[in-house]
């Protein structure tokens, strides 16, 4: 009997559906919201839209989530985490699902993604970001982190970066 | 960055109205002047605090894909192989990391067709082997740390 087992990669979240107004929106938006008191009508005249349009339309790409969040974007270094940990996990497939959410709790975690393991090299399947102001503050919030979600016995890696040689934005179309 | 800077990204990691005048209902949350809110906002953006202020993007939803990738870099040819990775602008940032795979970059393109396609120029320029490690759940986007 042939036992490997094929792994096989989910398919990509359906792209949205979004109409050349949607897509203008998303541009504009992308070099930030308008410091003036009314930042959605003054979207709105540069794309001929009145208010109410532009609020609606930002509405549902928040619905839909194309939106993830409107808000401020902070440089963590610039504000005393000056250490970060990718942690990473080898849970069993049945129970990624529960433990990342249980991980994903916390406020020092920023990122909580499955990826695939690459055996017999790399048996990991659950990244975590983990922050702290330094990394015996990294160290404490994993231990912590296994405690509350029961990860003492899963087997993790916690892999400090020891330099930064680039960062920049991500590009959209 | 004094306690009121403090307040203010506390509050607005969480979100932000959509309403017409959001800035004034968040001032008042915060008991100031809509004006103090804009010229705190405004000169944390210019000091480089924030990095942005306004929507975060899921990028799959606009057609575009991400992936984590890594490679075992033998320490003597690190400078070689980081100025390789690093001439690919689908590169959006780099980190060395203390671990056998010791080099972990992030590619950003504009469709999951070009990720493999990098990924085979990186292997085929540096002559190593390339660890693709794509997102297949996202359990959380947090990116709210208290300050």
């Amino acid at each position: 009997m042939d036992m490997k087992v094929k792994y096989r990669l989910p398919s990509l979240p359906p792209q949205a559906e979004l109409d050349d107004i949607d897509q203008a929106l998303i541009t504009l938006m992308q070099r930030g919201l308008p410091l003036s008191p009314t930042p959605y009508a003054d979207l709105g005249k540069k794309l001929q839209l009145d208010e109410d349009e532009v609020i609606q339309r930002i509405q549902k790409l928040d619905n839909d989530n194309v939106i993830k969040r409107l808000g401020v974007v902070v440089r963590h270094h610039e504000l005393g985490y000056k250490a970060n940990a990718m942690t990473v996990w080898n849970i069993p497939d049945e129970l990624v699902s529960e433990l990342g959410t249980c991980m994903g709790q916390f406020d020092f975690v920023t990122l909580c993604y499955r990826r695939p393991r690459r055996l017999p090299e790399w048996p990991y399947n659950l990244f975590t970001m983990i922050h702290g102001k330094d990394r015996e503050d990294v160290l404490a919030n994993i231990a912590l982190l296994a405690k509350r979600c029961n990860l003492d016995e899963v087997e993790r890696k916690v892999l400090f970066s020891t330099r930064r040689f680039k960062q920049r934005g991500a590009i959209y179309r | 960055m004094d306690s009121l800077d403090r307040k203010i990204i506390n509050l607005l990691q969480k979100g932000f109205p959509l309403s017409e005048q959001p800035y004034l209902e968040v001032a008042q949350q915060l008991g100031i002047e809509e004006e103090t809110l804009i010229e705190r906002l405004s000169h944390l953006l210019e000091n480089k605090t924030l990095s942005r202020f306004g929507p975060m993007y899921d990028a799959q939803k606009l057609g575009g894909a991400f992936s984590l990738v890594a490679i075992r870099v033998p320490d003597e040819d690190y400078d070689r192989v980081t100025e390789i990775v690093n001439s690919f602008r689908e590169v959006a940032h780099n980190y060395r990391r203390d671990h056998d795979l010791n080099m972990w970059f992030v590619l950003a393109t504009d469709s999951p067709e070009k990720i493999d396609a990098v990924n085979s120029q990186i292997e085929k320029k540096s002559g190593l082997k390339v660890y693709n490690m794509p997102k297949l759940d996202e359990y959380f986007i947090g990116l709210n740390l208290p300050v």
